[in-house]
């Protein structure tokens, strides 16, 4: 019995890790992320409302010309745990953005200024992905060997993926032709590979492949009210925090609540441990006396 | 309702008596609460009450999700969405249901592979057996049309790949196929009855679960030993077992509240482990992600599924042998659907007089074998569908089968079984001597180095 | 019995009781998510709160807003209709209180307690009649020249007051805040 015990427990632990395991098979091409230390990641893990607040401007400033956030509210840009802006500020970016909703009292067609109850555009202008959950539907790593039990840890790297994309356009390797479309980028798996940068059985000799965006983001492209240096890194890493929140608002709430359940349910296991050893303790005595 | 003598049911209370002459309530949870449970039942009888547990979990943050849930192509996605953002601890009842099946999941195989080892399938409780299969399958249809409301890429592509399962069915396929879809492709009518039987499918399987109960309560539980309670008298009973409450309740509580931390966990520090990214990207029926794979409770399956390819020599002769009828799709499906009928007929397969695997030196290797073949599986399912995966599946499926329909049936000839003991009491107190052994042993090599 | 067994029994107790009430703080903690589900959620409250611009609206004109599913009168009145107001005796009133969420319960249903500024220029207040809840007539109707509910001949005057007809109360006044033009509906969502 106890060995059985033992096995299942083993078991138990080998399902875990077995649980996440899946390949990524991207035919396409290869690329590799790299782990970024972010404020939010870990179970104690918190946004930094000043580094949300940097990143919304990337996103108002750069990102939001050809991307929409259709499933986020203007007013959860006020939440304390989030960005936590002043309503009065939010209201300015509104009424300096420009941009208009469907207006729900008019004739269909009709628009009217987006207000803070509203959610923002779609905006599918340039066939950009949505961004509300970019964070959450790209995986970084599934790291260790694929088991994903880093997750605790550093998160799926969603947010690093951000960030290894708009940091990852580099020189074109040597093998692509002059008008190869789209825009090299190292990070980026899935997109095209023009035939030259592959050898005769179809392998891919170079790490990424060319995506349609172009890069986005340079060195001052905007300007940090905090006076924070505004470099193509410090905003990528900005806007991928920025988006991460937008993708996941009640992070730290979620984790503080896990806290104290986990340290809850702890006592009241040691409590039920107690107890059923008190209760049991007569019938096993009973038979060794 | 028990075959096993138990102290009758006499209330005290005025209004408990009035109730019980009419309708005898009290009495059944009275004999359901007091029934008398062999007291050698080890940690690996846990999982009945933890698979009630989440039974209840996952009824109730189910028909709370439901109140903002719309079950709508076009509006499912960002209605999930309301959910996880707007709605008052919405990320949390979401959350939970979404890992709480995963849970579920856990516990079942656990419990299924405790029954597999300690022989509870067998003689006299096959039916309890032949029902928990049945839940088995109620749960892996509840899962799957789950997966399918929040109407992500994955549970898009999840459904299309099953159900195109039964285009395999040999004339009718494709009509059937039609017939779930409710039109010609994974669509609104396909959420819509897919909400509707997700909804209905847990109440199902919580009646099932009351003839589970109902049908090992009336033969007694199984446990460790494997032999029966010795039911002459009320006084032989009490040497073998214990009442279920308090000491099988409170035991059930604590391993329940360390698998809630476990739960807990997952839910507040991991969420989205054992999701798909994917699933975070709304349906789209014109573009399949790049690697669609299934949940991880549906792994094993799924690889023998995708095991049984054109090039295999038995699939090859099945086919010809019905000319052309049985082909390789068709003979993945069966495989399939067969992995968990040799499971429904090991009562009948298994041919040991032993019930216990703990006397039978041959069986446990071949048992354990079968738990790594079970997770290799699960490994190979997750594989895209290439060598070496596809050999080592093949070889992992073969073992399946191998191991339900020749390596049980033949045991019960070539082996020979180790004494088992007389009663439940002479287990129980064969367990507490070896224990005190134990501790005896261990004080003393504490106390040699000290001096 | 020792002394020792009857300790060891309380401390048994001891810990039966604690186990029990950890469980039951656990339920507990377990159900309340279940039922604040229900409580109107962060998109629904959003809505709670509407701000009206009204710059346009010229004396002697109203505009009726929708706020929580339901009509807010806001008046622009005239100079006459104000005159017309005040000069009213309180305790002749059929209903005394200025059922004006602003101010404390019982405030006496002046017209200065009901209108929204101190010029008393704006008055605002919810367009559901006190009877039976339909939304009132309003621009000078009924015998007392401000509003008329058809359904079963209640009249207010100027200052939103019953004062003829079945209607038991005041047309309530919701709370407000009042900046240069900008009238905001609010009310804290008390949960």
């Amino acid at each position: 019995m106890k060995s059985m015990t033992l096995k299942s427990a083993l078991a138990a632990v080998a399902t875990v890790a077995a649980l996440a395991i899946s390949a990524p098979a991207h035919a396409a091409g290869t690329a590799h992320t790299e782990d970024i230390s972010f404020s939010f990641e870990g179970p104690f893990g918190k946004f930094d409302k000043a580094q949300l607040q940097r990143g919304w401007q990337v996103f108002r400033e750069v990102c939001s010309t050809c991307h929409g956030m259709r499933y986020v509210s203007a007013r959860e840009l006020t939440w304390d745990n989030g960005p936590g802006f002043e309503e009065e500020q939010v209201k300015a970016f509104l009424a300096d953005s420009g941009w208009e909703v469907a207006d729900e009292e008019g004739e269909p067609g009709d628009t009217r200024p987006m207000k803070l109850s509203d959610k923002f555009p779609a905006n599918t202008s340039a066939g950009a992905p949505d961004l509300s959950l970019m964070a959450k539907s790209r995986a970084g790593f599934h790291g260790p060997y694929g088991s994903g039990i880093n997750q605790l840890l550093r998160g799926i790297g969603g947010p690093e993926y951000i960030f290894s994309i708009l940091t990852g356009y580099h020189e074109p390797p040597a093998c692509a032709p002059e008008d190869a479309s789209g825009y090299y980028n190292a990070a980026f798996a899935a997109g095209g590979i023009p035939d030259g940068c592959k050898d005769e059985h179809g392998h891919v000799s170079v790490s990424g492949s060319w995506i349609g965006m172009p890069p986005p983001l340079s060195d001052d492209a905007v300007e940090y009210q905090d006076g924070t240096p505004a470099t193509v890194e410090q905003m990528a890493e900005d806007v991928a925090a920025f988006l991460t929140w937008a993708a996941e608002p009640h992070m730290m709430d979620r984790k503080a609540a896990g806290a104290r359940n986990v340290a809850f349910l702890v006592i009241l296991s040691v409590l039920l441990y107690l107890t059923n050893k008190a209760l049991w303790a007569n019938v096993k005595k009973k038979k060794k006396a | 309702m028990s075959a096993i003598p138990h102290p009758p049911f006499e209330p005290k209370n005025k209004f408990v008596k009035w109730v019980d002459s009419r309708l005898p309530i009290f009495g059944l949870v009275y004999a359901t609460l007091t029934i008398p449970t062999p007291k050698n039942l080890n940690w690996m009888w846990i999982w009945g009450i933890v698979l009630a547990a989440f039974l209840v979990v996952q009824l109730a943050t189910g028909i709370v999700l439901v109140m903002h849930y719309t079950p709508h192509a076009d509006m499912a996605f960002a209605s999930v969405e309301h959910i996880m953002r707007d709605v008052n601890g919405g990320w949390l009842l979401r959350y939970a249901h979404a890992n709480g099946a995963s849970m579920f999941f856990i516990a079942v195989y656990a419990h299924i592979f405790r029954g597999l080892y300690y022989g509870s399938y067998k003689n006299p409780r096959e039916i309890t057996w032949i029902v928990g299969i049945l839940i088995y399958v109620c749960m892996m249809a509840a899962a799957f049309m789950g997966y399918v409301l929040p109407w992500g890429q994955m549970s898009f592509w999840g459904a299309t790949v099953i159900t195109n399962l039964f285009s395999a069915i040999p004339f009718v396929g494709d009509d059937i196929v039609k017939f779930l879809w409710g039109g010609f492709a994974v669509d609104n009518p396909t959420l819509n009855r897919f909400f509707s039987l997700h909804y209905l499918v847990p109440f199902v399987i919580a009646a099932l679960v009351a003839v589970h109960i109902w049908a090992f309560h009336s033969t007694g539980n199984n446990n460790p030993a494997g032999v029966p309670v010795r039911t002459k008298d009320f006084e032989t009973v009490q040497k073998d077992t214990v009442p279920f409450w308090p000491y099988y309740v409170i035991k059930d509580l604590f391993a329940l509240a360390l698998f809630l931390i476990f739960f807990v966990v997952m839910v507040f520090f991991m969420p989205n482990f054992l999701g798909h990214p994917d699933n975070f990207i709304e349906a789209n029926p014109l573009s399949t992600p790049s690697h669609i794979v299934p949940e991880w409770y549906f792994l094993p399956f799924y690889a023998i599924l995708r095991a049984f390819t054109g090039d295999v020599w038995l699939v090859q002769f099945v086919s010809f042998v019905t000319g052309g009828l049985v082909d390789a799709k068709l003979f993945g499906v069966i495989a399939m659907f067969g992995a968990i009928i040799a499971m429904a007929l090991a009562p009948w397969l298994d041919t040991s007089k032993v019930i216990s695997g703990r006397y039978r030196p041959q069986f446990k290797w071949w048992f354990w074998l079968l738990v790594i073949d079970f997770f290799v599986l699960m490994w190979v399912g997750a594989m895209p569908a290439e060598e070496p995966y596809a050999t080592i599946s093949l070889v992992a499926s073969a073992y399946w089968f191998g191991y339900f329909f020749v390596i049980l049936p033949m045991l019960g000839f070539t082996e020979k079984p180790k004494e088992v003991p007389e009663t439940v009491e002479a287990a129980f107190d064969e367990m507490i001597a070896a224990k005190y052994a134990k501790k005896a042993k261990a004080a003393g090599a504490a106390a040699t180095p000290a001096e | 019995m020792s002394d020792t067994m009857t300790d060891d029994a309380s401390r048994r107790d001891f810990l039966y009781i604690a186990t029990g009430a950890a469980g039951l703080v656990a339920t507990g903690a377990a159900v309340w998510p279940l039922v604040d589900q229900m409580n109107p959620s962060a998109d629904v409250l959003a809505l709670a709160t509407v701000e009206v611009d009204v710059s346009a609206v010229e004396a002697g004109t109203q505009i009726t807003v929708k706020w929580r599913g339901k009509p807010v009168f806001i008046r622009h009145r005239t100079e006459h209709e104000i005159e017309a107001a005040r000069a009213v005796d309180v305790g002749s009133l059929p209903d005394g209180d200025a059922r004006n969420a602003n101010l404390p319960a019982g405030s006496p249903a002046t017209d200065a307690d009901r209108a929204a500024s101190e010029d008393g220029q704006w008055l605002v207040m919810m367009g559901v009649c006190t009877h039976l809840g339909c939304v009132p007539i309003g621009n000078a109707s009924g015998d007392f020249g401000g509003w008329f509910c058809p359904c079963h001949g209640s009249h207010y005057d100027t200052a939103g007051r019953i004062r003829k007809g079945p209607a038991p109360r005041n047309l309530p006044i919701p709370e407000i805040a009042v900046n240069g033009t900008t009238i905001t509906l609010i009310e804290e969502y008390k949960a």
